[in-house]
């Protein structure tokens, strides 16, 4: 995805002269001949990650539309006040695009994992936020996010992607599947491991790659025609991140919820982001235990 | 006052305009806004930087809040903005009869400014170290849209300095020599450790143009605002009396 990203990105600064693009070393060398083409809107400000929110901030303010980037530790958590305060409260926009998701740099540790990301977006006001599980998809939301007016944009690329993209529309849950034992959420590349996790199940699929906002409509549709509100959310970080949107979503109905996502104690260990996500329980294997046990199906 | 001899700001004098107030008529205006009394010595240090740059400096006009080539000034150490608000009264940009609801619910002025409340305030601010990185983009975003004749203040004190996101955008600025941005450093000596060799060695060790002058000089605070400083950044510290005198 981090690919399509700088490729796509660089196509776009060519044709939309409001973009400009902040980053802080990780990915620059995906961006020299953009940044030779466009010295004034192609901007490395170093390793220093609350100038690169705080100058996206900036740049919003004289009428740009900035692309923020780097990975999701430095880009969300680490300048999070600048997020909060050079963005949201001064009313202006930004894309912030990261990379690294909960686990990809499993074998660098802790530090450069943000299982927490979206959890703490969803703390704050107006964010939009893509979870895109394949690199078609990951450009679709992109060019929407890029010409989306002054909204703020979260997009969140991850080297775990599924074998196939879907159609996305921003702000939109797709059913991919029709069933009367429950309503399984799978959000981004989740979706393989949940295909296959409830194969020969019969259960209603829903697919997001865009979670915020939460498409609410889709998800009581979904659960009114299989009849039943039982659902289980299964996203790529941190467990129950979603949880709260679905309870609001289904709040004038009895309902259940299992929400699956990574755990919250540290997992010290290295390895690849495969090992990892067999460690949380996300891979088909891990889910068709839980799913099972929770829809007795 | 002349005018300024450049095209995107030929339209502007140096400046705003002069408003419904002066400069002797502040002290009152302030007098005006109670109930932040913590707040109060932090106010009245940058009285004289504020109205010297909004008299004489900066390219503003009340009518003009949303002109793309208005001269930016961002007000970082939002702490005590009864000055600032003094001054926006004076100049027009907002109503005197606003002042004595200063901090109330139905106020737009907060004890730290919100932009989208009160017109000419650029930015939200009050916690610390927010303005230069807001600046640099800012400066940053000017030049890519060719408005190259449009400068970007930004209004720091020395405590506030210690905060770490300041020096990300001073040792930036400095290394690319982001011309059109500017700092003014009120310094009133509350930096918990102080500054070891005065507050402008930090900016010229970044490659700025740095002076010290009296804060409450008019005429060198004028000076020194308006000195040239080609392909780089300028720094202005201004020293006013100990916040604890």
């Amino acid at each position: 995805m981090r690919e399509r990203f700088a490729a796509v990105t660089t196509e776009l600064l060519d044709s939309d002269p409001r973009l400009a693009l902040v980053l802080a070393v990780i990915s620059a060398e995906r961006f020299t001949p953009a940044a030779r083409a466009h010295p004034d809107r192609v901007i490395d400000v170093g390793i220093r990650e609350q100038l690169l929110v705080g100058a996206a901030g900036g740049l919003a303010l004289t009428g740009l539309r900035p692309i923020a980037h780097t990975f999701a530790s430095f880009l969300v958590e680490r300048p999070f006040e600048q997020v909060k305060l050079d963005l949201g409260h001064q009313g202006v926009g930004a894309v912030l695009v990261s990379a690294g998701a909960s686990y990809d740099v499993a074998a660098g540790g802790r530090t450069h994992q943000a299982p927490g990301d979206v959890a703490l977006l969803d703390t704050l006001d107006g964010w939009t936020v893509h979870v895109p599980g394949h690199p078609d998809e990951a450009e679709t939301l992109l060019r929407h996010a890029a010409a989306d007016g002054d909204s703020r944009v979260y997009l969140r690329l991850s080297e775990h992607a599924n074998s196939a993209p879907q159609p996305v529309v921003p702000g939109r849950f797709r059913v991919l599947r029709e069933g009367r034992a429950g309503v399984v959420l799978a959000v981004g590349p989740m979706l393989d491991a949940v295909l296959a996790a409830t194969s020969g199940r019969d259960v209603t699929v829903l697919y997001a790659a865009s979670v915020r906002p939460f498409d609410a409509a889709s998800l009581r549709a979904a659960t009114a025609r299989a009849g039943t509100t039982d659902l289980v959310i299964v996203e790529p970080y941190l467990t129950g991140t979603s949880s709260a949107h679905a309870a609001e979503a289904l709040a004038d109905v009895p309902h259940r919820v299992l929400a699956l996502g990574t755990r919250r104690a540290e997992l010290r260990r290295y390895g690849t982001w495969q090992e990892h996500v067999a460690a949380h329980g996300l891979d088909a294997v891990g889910l068709r235990a839980r799913i099972n046990a929770f829809l007795g199906v | 006052m002349t005018t300024t001899d450049t095209a995107a700001g030929a339209s502007y004098a140096p400046g705003s305009a002069p408003g419904p107030y002066g400069y002797a008529d502040l002290r009152q205006l302030m007098s005006r806004m109670t109930g932040d009394e913590k707040h109060g010595p932090a106010s009245t240090s940058t009285l004289d930087v504020l109205w010297v740059l909004y008299d004489r400096v900066l390219r503003v006009a009340p009518d003009r809040v949303d002109d793309p080539a208005r001269d930016r000034f961002l007000l970082s150490k939002g702490h005590g903005p009864m000055a600032y608000y003094a001054v926006l009264a004076a100049k027009g940009f907002v109503p005197d009869a606003w002042l004595p609801g200063f901090g109330g619910y139905d106020s737009p002025l907060g004890h730290h400014p919100d932009r989208t409340l009160v017109p000419g305030v650029e930015i939200g601010s009050g916690s610390l170290g927010h303005g230069l990185g807001l600046g640099v983009g800012s400066a940053l975003g000017l030049r890519a849209q060719g408005l190259t004749d449009t400068d970007v203040w930004v209004l720091v004190g020395d405590a506030e300095m210690d905060e770490g996101s300041n020096h990300e955008a001073v040792q930036y600025a400095g290394a690319v020599g982001l011309e059109h941005l500017h700092v003014v450093a009120v310094d009133n000596a509350s930096a918990t450790y102080g500054w070891r060799g005065g507050l402008a060695s930090r900016f010229a060790a970044e490659g700025w143009s740095a002076v010290t002058v009296d804060g409450r000089d008019h005429s060198a605070l004028y000076e020194a605002f308006t000195a040239p400083h080609p392909g780089r950044p300028h720094a202005v510290v201004a020293r006013v009396e100990p916040r604890e005198s």
